[in-house]
């Protein structure tokens, strides 16, 4: 495909991981199908610039908690997009409530709770279609 | 009054055989648990932007005619596609023709070319409508069967000793369907000699020109003094799994695409107008969905061999299309028989042979445009069929590494 040896596909592929250009390999799951419970949650939060930083500390500050899966600061209303994991409703609620709101420089969140996921990371799920060829033809 | 409509009908078509491929369909419909190896169109359904393309023509009201010789958008698209892939340039206002399907348009070629009695050369095995094409058309097909240690190409020689007085054309199929053939440049340029010195037209059908494998397809418009005695078609079923929606083309001189145009005009009229915005799309925008769709398949190719090497079937390696042509004859069986006795006994269903002329005795066509696991459990089971008969692969040394060596004495190099 790269016409290239595998070697030389091998060696490209390490130094990629090297500089970091490859940060991490990942398995997308279907969870609904595993059987697995869990909530998914984006939180707007608006927060107050710091002198120096700006968005950054706090940002920071936020993308430590292992619960959240990623931080994205926003153009628009408001300023950072956190998306947050959790096993239930009231799990990821409180780690809001308590942890997130409650953080120096966090002027407000409105959490919206994922209800279906029907593409992720440029994959769509349940994208399965059905064979409708005849079982013979020229 | 007569009691048989029967012989109310055209001695020319009652002289024409029914369809092996139709009449093994019907056998394979009646039997449940089937894994078919025999659809000779890919297993992708068509790139979703180029479906979206159609949906939007549709929500905008585009359900009228179009011009009889297609859109003009998507005549400029093809030109430009031609003359971007192999240098060959067609005025798409007087040299391209829309047409529904490339059945369509061979058919056309054909009605529009061929005098009664005038003889058409097709090389055998051959895509199951030509020879039929040719006699609805009035003509009289000349098979020129292909072999397997020739890997099913055309050679000069036997063109040359085939033409008659009576020969007006020749019909070429590269890559080809069943064999998955290709025919190189230099083994095209000696038949187009033999055409210019004959004065034959060539129809090519190069439907499969982008499913490629190994070297480059050499498209037969583009070889000197051969762009206006050449009929070309293509389409956009294969390319762009593309098979339902009926839309390809021809592309010629004026005369031989008015010729056609003439009788399109008045049997088909026009291809369907959604069908003609979704290959605009296609031609747009659908190249790196249809690069993917060819790697997958080159990919499956690999298993395929590898699958037949081990079941020690001799299969000339495809170069092209996405069909392998194993011989099966090294069972004792006939191919009807093979593909029968599969059906039966393993519920694997594959295309005799022999549907594709009598040069493809002895032979199966087999598709591989499913997905690896269908593909792997259906060679379990004709591995298990095959051995029943008797074929066990032998590795030997050979002079360049490790041979492989069928039991009847047919070798294939690993």
């Amino acid at each position: 495909m790269l016409n290239a040896d595998t070697e030389t596909v091998r060696e490209e592929i390490r130094n990629m991981e090297g500089n970091k250009t490859i940060l991490k390999y990942m398995t997308l799951i279907n969870w609904e199908k595993a059987g697995e419970e869990k909530v998914d949650a984006m939180i707007e939060v608006r927060i107050t610039p710091q002198r120096d930083t700006g968005y950054d500390t706090v940002a920071e500050r936020i993308y430590r908690f292992p619960e959240v899966r990623s931080v994205r600061l926003m153009s628009g209303t408001y300023d950072l997009a956190v998306f947050v994991e959790g096993k239930t409703m009231k799990q990821v609620a409180n780690f809001v409530s308590t942890k997130l709101a409650t953080i120096e420089g966090v002027v407000s969140t409105t959490s919206h709770f994922v209800l279906k996921t029907y593409k992720q990371d440029g994959v769509i799920i349940d994208d399965e279609e059905e064979d409708r060829r005849l079982v013979i033809s020229p | 009054m007569n009691n048989s409509w029967n012989d109310k009908l055209s001695p020319v078509v009652k002289a024409i055989p029914p369809s092996g491929i139709r009449k093994f369909f019907d056998l394979v419909t009646e039997t449940k648990g089937v894994i078919s190896l025999g659809v000779g169109e890919p297993d992708f359904v068509t790139p979703w932007h180029i479906r979206e393309a159609s949906i939007y023509a549709l929500e905008k009201g585009y359900t009228m005619y179009t011009s009889n010789s297609g859109l003009l958008e998507l005549r400029e698209e093809i030109s430009k596609d031609l003359s971007g892939s192999y240098g060959v340039n067609y005025d798409p206002r007087s040299e391209i023709l829309v047409t529904v399907g490339v059945s369509e348009a061979l058919d056309l070629a054909m009605r529009a070319i061929v005098c009664s009695g005038d003889e058409v050369l097709i090389p055998e095995p051959s895509f199951v409508s030509y020879a039929p094409i040719v006699s609805l058309a009035g003509g009289t097909p000349v098979p020129l069967p292909t072999t397997m240690e020739n890997e099913f190409r055309l050679t000069p020689e036997q063109v040359e000793k085939a033409i008659t007085p009576k020969t007006k054309a020749l019909l070429l199929s590269y890559p080809s369907n069943p064999t998955g053939a290709v025919m190189d440049r230099k083994g095209l340029l000696a038949l187009a000699e033999i055409a210019k010195s004959h004065d034959l037209i060539v129809v090519s059908d190069e439907i499969y020109d982008k499913l490629t494998y190994v070297g480059e397809h050499t498209c037969m418009s583009s070889l000197p003094g051969m762009r206006d005695r050449t009929v070309l078609l293509n389409g956009f079923s294969k390319a762009y799994a593309m098979t339902g929606w009926r839309v390809a083309y021809a592309a010629s001189n004026p005369d031989f695409i008015g010729a056609m145009t003439k009788i399109h005009q008045y049997s088909i009229m026009c291809a369907p107008i959604t069908a003609q915005m979704a290959a605009i799309e296609a031609l747009k925008s659908g190249r790196p969905a249809m690069k993917r769709m060819v790697q997958e398949f080159s990919r499956r190719r690999h298993l395929v061999m590898q699958s037949f090497k081990e079941m020690g079937l001799p299969c000339f390696e495809p170069k092209g299309a996405f069909y392998a042509f194993p011989k099966t004859s090294v069972t004792g069986l006939s191919s009807e028989e093979f593909a029968e006795q599969l059906l039966q006994e393993e519920k694997v269903a594959v295309v005799p042979g022999s549907a594709f002329g009598n040069a493809g005795e002895g032979f199966i066509r087999v598709s591989y445009a499913y997905s690896s696991d269908d593909l792997s459990e259906a060679f379990r089971r004709m591995t298990r069929f095959v051995r029943r008969r008797g074929v066990f692969p032998r590795k030997v040394i050979g002079p360049s590494g490790i041979d492989f060596v069928q039991k009847e004495g047919i070798c294939q190099n690993l």
